[in-house]
């Protein structure tokens, strides 16, 4: 009960993109149509689910407050909190290289229509946040944290995907001339936003 | 390049000018809009958060500067992500102990400044290329035209939404019923409580770009 | 040297990584201290302000311990915890756990010869958590003060428990339905927010928040919640 509530939450309630604006640079650069919008969404579900149990357990284990006490119970003084965004960064950009080259060793297919968007994805702030609002939200078992992270992904897939498909209508349509391009897909985001707020509220 | 160049010269002020309107970072460039939107609700965490990116900026340009003919190519993406969360930790443990309500404000947000795309482009596309010096004005303004953008919205958004500028109620104070109320309230006004919620910082900065696309006709895209 | 070798290229990041290191742990080891006493700073100001002492967040630790006088630790049964230091139980994790099996705190003040009993709450709001203070007048019945505070609740909307007006309410409520009638499950009512406003005579309610059903929830459930598990307390002492 309580993974499916965080599950639906992350897609819908908490939102990457609606609720935080989390990974809004490529989400606005790589939106102009559905085939390359889906690619990257599926990228970042890929790597959010890896990542956010990984951060998971290397904070609970060596970062928090006390988390080294399974060495030694000498070292549950010991609070490397101070490090979390280095650690965790430094886990992304290695995880993403990881995963760049296991896809292009053993799904060349794969590779070829995922493999431009993996280097985008180091610096995606979805990413990122996805581990910080983990570590904010003191989950209570590693299977949460693959929950949440995998809920995450689909979400921002779902608000990118709905936003290419959007934009590749918008084309045909009269836009004041200044607001077209970026101007009309930040307001299309807003509105976006306002219909996810429907959701807000929902409890399982 | 010449030997000498003034420290002020014109290309070096165009660095610091640019990007406050025809090169902004988030209207133009088109960087750092996650971190930019989640902070306006109110206009002093947004300042906090608009210097906050502006002193990381400029010191990991002008770190990345001094390093450029160091830095082995290979490893260079993680070299900087290393150097920008070193210096955002910094910032945040900065923040907690001496600006602490703030801090809560922001909460994750300024460790989001790592992977704020305007820091890495402008290491990449600036800071590898350039001397020390350029690079910190060019880090300055890019941080001031983030920081612009992040005021403009989050004075919008302050001022219509909950009446009050960096937690100053200037128009007045708004009581139970009309009757205690004061200034604009006591007409009858009210705050419009939708500018608060998420979505309008999107559509205000849709706003932003309408207008200064219909200024600047140059910025317009086809 | 070469800069692509794989000999400089671990040279390098090692030096960055013993010199980035050593900057973060000095400079968190000099700004620990004062980080930490600004969270317990901000909890005794507070627990001061729901007995109506308002104080500045630095100042708070001195006057913190003129107005209180103990702080208790108690089981689920009302019996005292002697191990386990009220000021440190992180009801977060507390409640986590089975209702008889948690640490509940309590906190008794006294202010102007008076007795104060505050407790701390904490719950979930629509978004996220929500957490505040009441205290109870020496006849443990009669709200003294309350305040709240949230994690992300609606701008405007939910959050608006922590402005005064919400909180003032709260003040001169009563929690039992009979007052002379002791602190039995049966007897035991609680102060909930009334959605379209309270009426002027009913001692139990407040008026809740338009446009905030469920944050109002939150907070009523979260009273009811917190001071149910410290009935047993009040009706031995």
């Amino acid at each position: 009960m309580e993974l499916a509530n965080i599950f639906i939450k992350s897609i819908f309630i908490d939102n990457m993109i609606f609720a935080y604006f989390l990974g809004m640079c490529s989400y606005l650069a790589v939106s102009k149509t559905v085939k390359t919008a889906v690619g990257l969404g599926a990228a970042v579900i890929f790597v959010l689910t890896i990542t956010v149990p990984i951060n998971y357990l290397l904070d609970a284990y060596i970062l928090r407050p006390g988390a080294l006490q399974w060495l030694d119970a000498s070292y549950a003084d010991i609070d490397l909190s101070f490090l979390s965004y280095i650690m965790f960064i430094a886990v992304i950009a290695a995880m993403v290289q990881l995963v760049e080259m296991i896809v292009e060793r053993f799904s060349p297919a794969l590779y070829s229509s995922l493999g431009i968007f993996l280097p985008l994805i180091a610096v995606n702030c979805a990413i990122l946040g996805g581990s910080l609002f983990m570590q904010q939200k003191d989950f209570s078992t590693i299977t949460e944290s693959v929950v949440y992270g995998f809920g995450s992904g689909i979400g921002w897939l779902l608000a990118i995907v709905a936003l290419a498909s959007i934009r590749e209508k918008i084309t045909y349509s009269n836009v004041p001339a200044p607001l077209r391009g970026l101007g009309i897909t930040f307001i299309i985001t807003g509105l976006m936003a306002i219909a996810f707020m429907s959701f807000m509220g929902i409890k399982l | 390049m010449a030997e000498k160049e003034s420290l002020f010269s014109k290309k070096n002020i165009q660095l610091l000018k640019n990007p406050l309107n025809t090169d902004n970072p988030i209207t133009v460039q088109v960087l750092g809009v996650c971190s930019a939107l989640a902070v306006t609700v109110q206009l002093k965490p947004s300042i906090v958060m608009a210097i906050s990116v502006m002193v990381v900026i400029a010191a990991s340009n002008v770190i990345v500067s001094l390093l450029r003919n160091l830095i082995p190519n290979r490893v260079r993406i993680i070299v900087q992500l290393v150097i920008v969360a070193a210096l955002v930790i910094l910032v945040d443990l900065t923040l907690k102990a001496y600006s602490y309500d703030v801090s809560k404000q922001l909460s994750v947000f300024i460790g989001l400044i790592i992977t704020n795309c305007i820091v890495m482009g402008r290491l990449e596309a600036f800071a590898l290329a350039n001397k020390p010096w350029a690079s910190f004005l060019d880090g300055l303004g890019n941080g001031a035209g983030y920081g612009l953008i992040l005021v403009v919205v989050s004075f919008f958004r302050e001022l219509l939404g909950s009446g009050k500028l960096g937690g100053w109620e200037i128009l007045g104070h708004k009581g139970k019923t009309i009757a205690d109320s004061t200034g604009l309230y006591g007409f009858g006004y009210e705050n419009n409580g939708f500018m608060l919620l998420a979505p309008m910082a999107l559509i205000v900065v849709g706003i932003y770009i309408w207008i200064q696309r219909s200024i600047n006709v140059k910025l317009i895209e086809n | 040297m070469d800069r692509n070798s794989n000999t400089y290229t671990f040279m390098f990041s090692s030096i960055l990584v013993i010199v980035v290191a050593l900057i973060l742990a000095f400079v968190s080891q000099a700004t620990k201290s004062k980080y930490e006493s600004n969270i317990e700073n901000e909890k005794m100001q507070s627990i001061l302000a729901t007995i109506g002492v308002a104080v500045d967040r630095d100042k708070a630790s001195g006057l913190y311990n003129d107005y209180i006088k103990e702080s208790l630790t108690l089981n689920a049964d009302g019996s005292l915890n002697i191990g386990v230091n009220a000021f440190d139980i992180n009801l977060h994790k507390e409640l986590k756990k089975d209702a008889n099996k948690q640490s509940f705190p309590l906190y008794i003040a006294e202010k102007d010869g008076k007795k104060y009993y505050v407790i701390p709450l904490y719950g979930a709001g629509l978004w996220d958590a929500i957490w505040g203070y009441v205290a109870l007048e020496s006849d443990k019945n009669t709200v003294a003060g309350a305040i709240f505070d949230h994690k992300g609740e609606t701008p405007g909307l939910g959050a608006q428990i922590t402005e005064k007006w919400f909180q003032e309410q709260f003040a001169g409520k009563t929690i039992l339905t009979d007052a002379s009638a002791g602190f039995t499950d049966n007897n035991f009512i609680s102060v909930r927010t009334v959605k379209g406003g309270a009426k002027t005579d009913d001692a139990h309610a407040v008026d809740g928040i338009s446009g905030s059903t469920k944050t109002a929830d939150g907070i009523n459930n979260m009273i009811q919640e917190r001071l149910a598990h410290y009935l047993i307390y009040f009706q031995n002492n």
